[in-house]
């Protein structure tokens, strides 16, 4: 369901200031907070950081202000290099990996919100329940039919190819939580991430699930809430394009009518 | 152990703090204009029927027509109909799983939301030419 509007418990105030003594280079960071300890509306925090003390990256902005200033402020982060997808986040209006994102790149005020559109389990936390299950729901798991070969399942040089721009999916969630259509219909509209991953096993030559992969997709909701908005090759990270796959998706099903 | 505690948790900002991209824009555009052509239809059902029904009829249609406020109606509908004309045609190629890049894609919602608001400036110079007066 479309609903401009956040509900009234999810309505963010104005929260506390952390100011940087005596430092001369100074950025704002403007972070969502929310503790499910207390019966209080999320706020936006501001931390003064002396750029000067800091890493390069938003993360290590996050991690300076953990350390230094607010222990409880929440946040995933593991790999700091852009290849687990933990820190997946809001940063200036865009979803990110805060490991991968400039804090120069940010013009004026940080602004860090969790991933749109989910629920906060605390601060920049996301509910990724929900996104894990429609994701095992695609099966993304290699199916065959025939024999078993003795040794591996092959495949040519050029079938590998076209698992370029699929595989490299790392599952942050950035492109899903930045699609308006998964952001009104999310519960039945599978999103960018998922139908990527089901994609990258429509295009595997080896995969002898075909029919069924595209039955269990054939649905007004799951693939065809997708209407081309393309917030989600603009946010990935890793620079897919899970618009495009989808638009393959709707072709195979298209193709195999004819 | 205590029963864990029933938490309410709060829905994360979205469409308030997402940055506006042009393809995102012109999408609820096309939206919102393909709800004003399916209105305006009802406007293009009047004409017709006055038409037919006969001179008084007719007249009635025109002076709500030939109004500022009609015109101003009218002038919306022109660039509702050019603008979803045009945005129209992006879909063509991205069913096609064309027109995919960044750039491209950007280039032509760019060139829908220009060329939408062009073609109707052209539409109401050549009618206002034909016609002589506004």
């Amino acid at each position: 369901m479309v609903q401009f509007n956040l509900p009234k418990n999810s309505r963010p105030v104005e929260g506390k200031t952390f100011k940087a003594e005596g430092a001369s280079r100074v950025k704002n960071f403007r972070v969502y907070r929310w503790s499910p300890d207390d019966d209080k509306n999320p706020r936006i925090d501001t931390y003064e950081i002396d750029l000067d003390k800091c890493g390069p990256m938003v993360l290590d902005a996050l991690i300076k202000i953990k350390n230094e200033v607010d222990q409880t402020l929440t946040f995933r982060r593991s790999c700091r290099e852009g290849i687990c997808g933990s820190c997946a986040m809001n940063i200036d209006g865009q979803n990110t990996l805060a490991c991968t994102k400039g804090i120069d790149e940010c013009k004026g005020d940080v602004k860090i919100y969790p991933l749109p559109s989910m629920g906060v389990i605390k601060d920049l936390v996301p509910d990724l329940t929900g996104f894990y299950a429609q994701h095992a729901s695609i099966e993304p798991w290699l199916q065959t039919k025939t024999a078993e070969p003795v040794k591996e399942w092959k495949q040519s040089h050029e079938d590998r190819e076209k698992l370029d721009g699929l595989y490299e999916c790392i599952l942050c969630a950035c492109c899903t939580t930045s699609c308006p259509s998964y952001w009104w219909n999310g519960d039945r509209y599978l999103g960018p991430a998922t139908l990527l991953q089901a994609y990258r096993w429509l295009a595997d030559s080896r995969d002898e699930a075909k029919g069924e992969r595209l039955d269990n997709l054939e649905d007004p909701f799951r693939l065809y809430r997708c209407h081309t908005i393309m917030n989600c090759a603009k946010t990935c990270p890793k620079g897919l394009n899970p618009a495009k796959a989808i638009a393959e998706i709707k072709k195979m099903m298209v193709e195999r009518q004819a | 152990m205590a029963a864990p505690r029933q938490v309410e948790r709060p829905l994360s900002p979205h469409l308030q703090i997402y940055r506006f991209t042009i393809t995102m824009a012109m999408s609820i555009i096309h939206r919102i204009t393909g709800i004003g052509l399916y209105m305006g239809m009802a406007l293009l059902a009047w004409w017709l029927i006055a038409a037919a029904t006969g001179p008084e009829a007719y007249a009635v249609f025109l002076g709500v027509a030939d109004s500022i406020i009609g015109k101003i109606i009218l002038f919306g509908f022109t660039w509702a109909l050019c603008n979803h004309l045009l945005s129209g045609i992006r879909y063509f190629f991205w069913d096609a799983a064309l027109a995919f890049e960044l750039k491209t894609a950007d280039v032509i919602s760019w060139g829908a939301a220009i060329g939408g608001i062009v073609l109707t400036v052209i539409v109401w110079f050549a009618a206002i030419v034909l016609r002589g007066v506004l």
